[in-house]
């Protein structure tokens, strides 16, 4: 008759088995993720090192990691081992691929040998693992880290959380191996949105800024462990895997491009803007899409006021830009003044939140293996808009926000006409102080200067509007510009930052403000007897022409 | 050494456990599609080297695995680190695939691999094969028009054989029947000792190519891979 309760040696043959298991099963989970080809060499000859026969390196700064997670516990009922892989991106952002699963259940086999058959399937479940952890969709995006992205694990042991993975995650069971104690299940819950996400999507630059934010999770549980990166190996150069952040002042790209670290932004959340004063009063107000502001739009009618703004100047207050062309799940962005006139100050840190917690990307244990992935500021988890909002006044002045639009944008005048303060552009005095001639920038290569008008000048000029161009009085926004990455500087400085922000907000053709819409109708209207009349007579004409179109 | 019995007695009464798959592939994926299943079955399917000692016990060796990325296939998957056990498969695949090509049909076949136990018979009678684990992968050879559709069919294919690895996982892990573990004497009878650097179960694969008409044409061909390795 078998003893139903558990020798002592075989009690501790299973705690010896399920602790190492749980240590393998990290191992095999962490260098899948590496995104390199492993390859281990049979041996006929039984080494008495290889537990569960079979040859799975441990890597010492992970098996270091699992111990620490275990803290001398196995897993048991309500506590589970967990190896969490998420994703970090260059910019920071990063979000959770899968849970990988050790848990046990009170199921218990009293019947099983340990030392034979529950190590076998103990073997036999890490053969299973060996396999699944390549069928994941995490499999093929850690074979493509380096670049842009880079794979991390975190260790845990406790209850399992799984809501950082989004919605609609899918589980894959490993398999189960039951024991005198309990019985041991192996699983994985993956974020599936991936799935659809073709994996060339990695291999472009970004943007994959979107997507990321969209699965940003704030962790409802600061974990106490720290993530790491999957490839560890030292000395090897791993690629580069984050852009260096760039410290030239100069650079401080439009929001309309995707955010690189060095752009000078800062977020604010829709709580701090409030309407802006009404301008003037023949100007339609075009509500803009996600903030809370006008943004005065009318042809001419925009006043344009060099006011001299500084930075801290009561007037000025924080200017706000809207940017059309930003993805809509981005957080509202400013761009800040600065210090100087024009040019501010880039941030030494990513303006993007990160999660909380701690999160390390770089911690040499045991002797520093892990390549150094991310510049220190990506750890700094406070917004930029703290600070940035010290340096430049309340929130209310963030209204004060002022657009200088001249008439003639695009007029060319010849370059000593122009001087910064007057020059018929926002933004003007925002624009770097130094005007080079176009035949000193090597970039440039301006283009013709337009013979006549461009239409939309027309609008411009629409009628009486001249006039109010020196009004100035009006004092609607002030965008602030610098010179977006990779523009050129033109004979103006008008670049394509400028150039984009506006037309991407064209002013409202005049027909269409109702006062003169109504009008102009009626006018209409009235001369469309007439030009039937013309047309009749050019019957012919017409004909012959579409004839030729055929 | 004992050649390998004759015809296996027949399955499903023998309390044969039969698992069937089913592929779509291009012909070019053909072979790494095959290698990627049965590599994965024989992975859960093979053990270290034994090594007896005396008072009838026995070490076990180790067994290596490694990463196989395919080339026509967006799929990657893990095989036992042994070159013999790959080459022989890799055999098998490739006339399986010639087998697929040459028949002209409609591109359709069958691989097996089938697991069996050896048992011993007294003369005159050979020994007997009793299988208790048949895997059966059913291939289905399709043509594409251009460039587009065979990069889908690279995703698609490889999505599939991630379901199927799933599968086979699923197989493995319920513990159903597995050989007793022999006896020194009898270690032949239930696994394959030739190779050098792991053991796997005793296996053969065989394969069948189907005919528009869904007949099988060509006769079932056996090939016991212990004789083709003794060649």
């Amino acid at each position: 008759a078998m003893d139903t309760d558990l020798s002592s040696q075989d009690r501790k043959d299973l705690d010896k088995f399920i602790k190492f298991f749980a240590l393998k099963t990290v191992q095999v989970i962490v260098q899948a993720r590496l995104g390199e080809k492993i390859c281990t060499r049979s041996s006929s000859s039984p080494t008495g090192s290889d537990w569960f026969n079979l040859a799975i390196k441990d890597i010492p700064e992970v098996t270091h990691e699992a111990k620490k997670a275990l803290a001398g516990q196995l897993p048991a009922v309500g506590r589970s081992m967990c190896v969490e892989i998420s994703l970090k991106t260059s910019e920071g952002d990063s979000m959770e691929l899968e849970i990988w699963c050790l848990e046990m259940n009170e199921k218990c086999d009293k019947e099983i040998k340990v030392s034979y058959t529950v190590y076998n399937r103990l073997s036999l479940l890490l053969k299973s693992l060996l396999a699944i952890t390549r069928v994941t969709p995490a499999y093929r995006l850690s074979r493509k880290q380096g670049h842009e992205y880079v794979i991390l694990y975190r260790i845990y042991f406790g209850e399992v959380q799984l809501s950082g993975l989004g919605e609609g995650f899918q589980t894959v069971r490993v398999g189960t191996v039951g024991t005198p104690v309990g019985t041991i299940t192996l699983s994985c819950a993956y974020r599936i949105n991936l799935a659809f996400m073709s994996n060339r999507q990695f291999e472009r630059t970004p943007p994959i800024m979107g997507i990321i934010i969209d699965h940003f999770v704030d962790r409802p549980y600061p974990s106490s462990s720290p993530m790491h990166p999957c490839n560890y190996r030292a000395g090897e150069d791993n690629g580069a895997v984050y852009p260096s952040v760039e410290d030239s002042q100069e650079v401080c790209t439009t929001s309309f491009s995707t955010s690189p670290p060095s752009q000078c932004v800062f977020t604010v959340t829709k709580a701090h803007f409030q309407t802006p004063p009404p301008v003037v009063t023949d100007t339609l107000k075009v509500p803009v899409m996600g903030l809370a502001f006008s943004h005065q739009l009318s042809s001419s009618r925009l006043s344009c006021q060099p006011a001299a703004l500084g930075v801290g100047s009561a007037d000025m207050g924080y200017p706000v830009l809207f940017a059309g062309g930003l993805n809509a799940a981005h957080p509202h962005q400013l761009i800040g003044p600065g210090k100087e006139g024009g040019v501010p100050p880039v941030p030494s840190q990513p303006a993007h939140g990160t999660q909380a917690d701690q999160e390390r990307m770089c911690t040499p244990l045991d002797g520093g293996h892990y390549s150094a992935a991310t510049p220190s500021s990506s750890e700094d988890t406070e917004t930029v808009s703290n600070s940035s909002e010290g340096k430049c006044g309340s929130p209310h002045d963030l209204l004060e926000t002022i657009f200088i639009r001249k008439v003639g944008a695009f007029v060319n005048k010849p370059i000593n006409q122009v001087t910064m303060a007057n020059l018929d552009i926002p933004f003007a005095m925002f624009a770097p102080k130094n005007v080079e001639l176009e035949d000193n920038d090597p970039m440039v290569n301006p283009p013709d200067s337009p013979e006549t008008e461009s239409p939309l000048q027309g609008s411009l000029h629409s009628e009486g509007s001249s006039g109010s161009s020196t009004g100035n009085t009006h004092d609607d926004f002030v965008m602030i510009d610098f010179k977006p990455a990779f523009s050129k500087d033109d004979i103006l400085p008008m670049d394509l930052g400028t150039f984009y922000r506006e037309f991407q907000n064209p002013p409202q053709l005049s027909s269409l403000s109702i006062d003169i819409g109504a009008q102009s109708m009626a006018e209409d209207l009235d001369s469309l007897p007439e030009k039937l009349a013309v047309h009749e007579k050019n019957v012919k004409e017409f004909d012959a022409f579409v004839e030729t179109l055929q | 050494r004992t050649r390998c019995c004759g015809p296996t007695r027949a399955g499903p009464a023998m309390n044969c456990r039969a698992e069937v798959l089913e592929v779509s592939v291009e012909a070019r994926q053909v072979e790494e599609a095959m290698l990627a299943v049965l590599h994965t079955v024989l992975l859960h399917r093979s053990t270290g080297k034994f090594h007896y000692k005396k008072e009838g016990t026995y070490s076990i060796g180790t067994v290596g695995t490694q990463d196989v990325d395919c080339d026509f296939i967006d799929f990657a998957y893990v095989r036992v680190s042994s070159e013999e056990l790959d080459r022989a498969l890799r055999k098998a695949v490739g006339e399986f695939k010639d087998a697929l090509r040459s028949s002209g049909s409609d591109g359709m076949g069958q691989i097996s691999l089938e697991f069996y136990q050896k048992k011993k018979s007294r003369w005159p009678f050979s020994d007997e094969c009793i299988p208790w684990e048949l895997w059966t992968i059913k291939v289905n050879v399709v043509n594409l028009a251009n460039e587009q559709e065979r990069q889908i069919c690279r995703e698609k294919v490889g999505e599939k054989l991630c379901e199927k690895i799933i599968n086979i996982v699923e197989v493995m892990n319920r513990h159903e029947y597995l050989p007793k573990m022999p006896t020194q004497s009898e270690v032949d009878n239930v696994f394959d000792t030739s190779l050098k650097d792991v053991q796997p179960y005793l296996y053969k694969i065989s394969y069948q190519i189907t005919d528009t008409l869904g007949t099988s044409v060509t006769t079932t061909m056996r090939r016991l891979i212990k004789d083709t390795l003794a060649l």
